[in-house]
């Protein structure tokens, strides 16, 4: 079961990697951007034999190490979910 | 007092730690592999700074859940006392045995410089040997300092004494422009509950001869030394 867990920065931490980021495509004339966070996806291939047992499976591995949540928030994605864009996809 | 300085794959202030604990404080002191549990033979246990398994995930993410800091708890409730400096602060975090979180310096600078600290807390095994307001002279050397913690974890660590160093002018003032990565409060170290764990950003063991610029950071091992002399709290273990 391939899992994508989505790990970012809780809101109001403030994202110094993210300001420099939008700094830098302000630079290059993308000054509509109003505001840019970085994250981090983390792609999990679990052995499960159900989309809810790989999600609290993968959601146990966040708390423990995946993500830390004094300064994290994390989601959990399950590949059969039709909002998710298969790997290579541009959105 | 016998020492444990901890290796990781990664680690770089080991040899440093080491040295100092053997030829300027004249300590027994032993390496400890990371999967190392066996912590019985040991007082004090050393995490020093680096970039433990490349500091992969986060900053001391992996070491945090690594045996030998997974044997922590028990070395600690056997009475013994770690300290940890830099990556080894940052691991102490991520394995929860100090509250809060290290990020990335708010001005996205890696910063190795020397600074000033002010001693908040010298009733403490690693500070008694410390005035209340004295200032110390150590260098840092890190990218990912700046200290964070929910508003009620900030208010606890004052209210119980638990913030031991915060970032000062050379006069003792706390100020915005000493604080060199945006740390919370201007902290720079800080000590559990008990009293047992103190983590702190600063390499002490790089403030320790005169040769290399300062030896503000021998006070902390002197004032283990004095816990083991003046309480015999070791000679009980």
């Amino acid at each position: 079961m391939k899992v994508r867990v989505l790990v970012r920065l809780k809101p109001g931490i403030l994202d110094v990697q993210g300001a420099a980021v939008q700094r830098a495509l302000g630079g290059l004339g993308f000054g509509d951007v109003r505001e840019l966070r970085v994250g981090k996806l983390i792609e999990v291939e679990v052995d499960a034999p159900t989309a809810e047992r790989a999600r609290a499976r993968v959601d146990e591995m966040c708390r423990r190490l995946l993500a830390n949540t004094i300064l994290e928030d994390y989601t959990i994605e399950t590949d059969s979910a039709e909002h998710l864009a298969p790997p290579g996809a541009v959105r | 007092m016998r020492f444990g300085v901890v290796v990781f794959p990664g680690t770089w202030s080991d040899c440093d730690f080491h040295y100092v604990i053997s030829e300027v404080v004249k300590q027994p002191v032993k390496y400890v592999w990371h999967r190392d549990r066996n912590l019985a033979d040991l007082d004090c246990v050393v995490l020093p700074g680096g970039f433990s398994y490349g500091d992969y995930l986060r900053a001391g993410a992996v070491a945090g859940r690594s045996p030998v800091v997974e044997a922590l708890p028990e070395f600690l409730a056997g009475g013994g006392l770690v300290l940890g400096s830099c990556n080894g602060f940052q691991i102490l975090c991520e394995a929860g045995l100090l509250p809060g979180a290290l990020m990335r310096n708010e001005c996205l600078q890696y910063r190795c410089q020397s600074t000033s600290l002010l001693v908040e807390n010298v009733d403490t095994p690693f500070t008694r040997a410390l005035r209340p307001g004295q200032v110390l002279t150590m260098p840092i050397s890190h990218g990912e300092g700046k200290y964070h913690a929910e508003p009620e974890t900030l208010r606890a660590l004052r209210q119980r004494h638990q913030v031991v160093f915060r970032y000062a002018t050379a006069a003792g003032q706390v100020t915005r422009a000493a604080n060199p990565n945006g740390s919370a409060e201007n902290i720079a170290g800080i000590i559990n509950e008990e009293g047992t764990v103190l983590g702190l950003m600063p390499h002490p063991e790089r403030a320790a001869e005169s040769a290399i610029g300062g030896t503000d950071g021998l006070q902390i091992f002197h004032s283990l030394l004095g816990s083991l002399v003046e309480d015999g709290t070791f000679t009980k273990r």
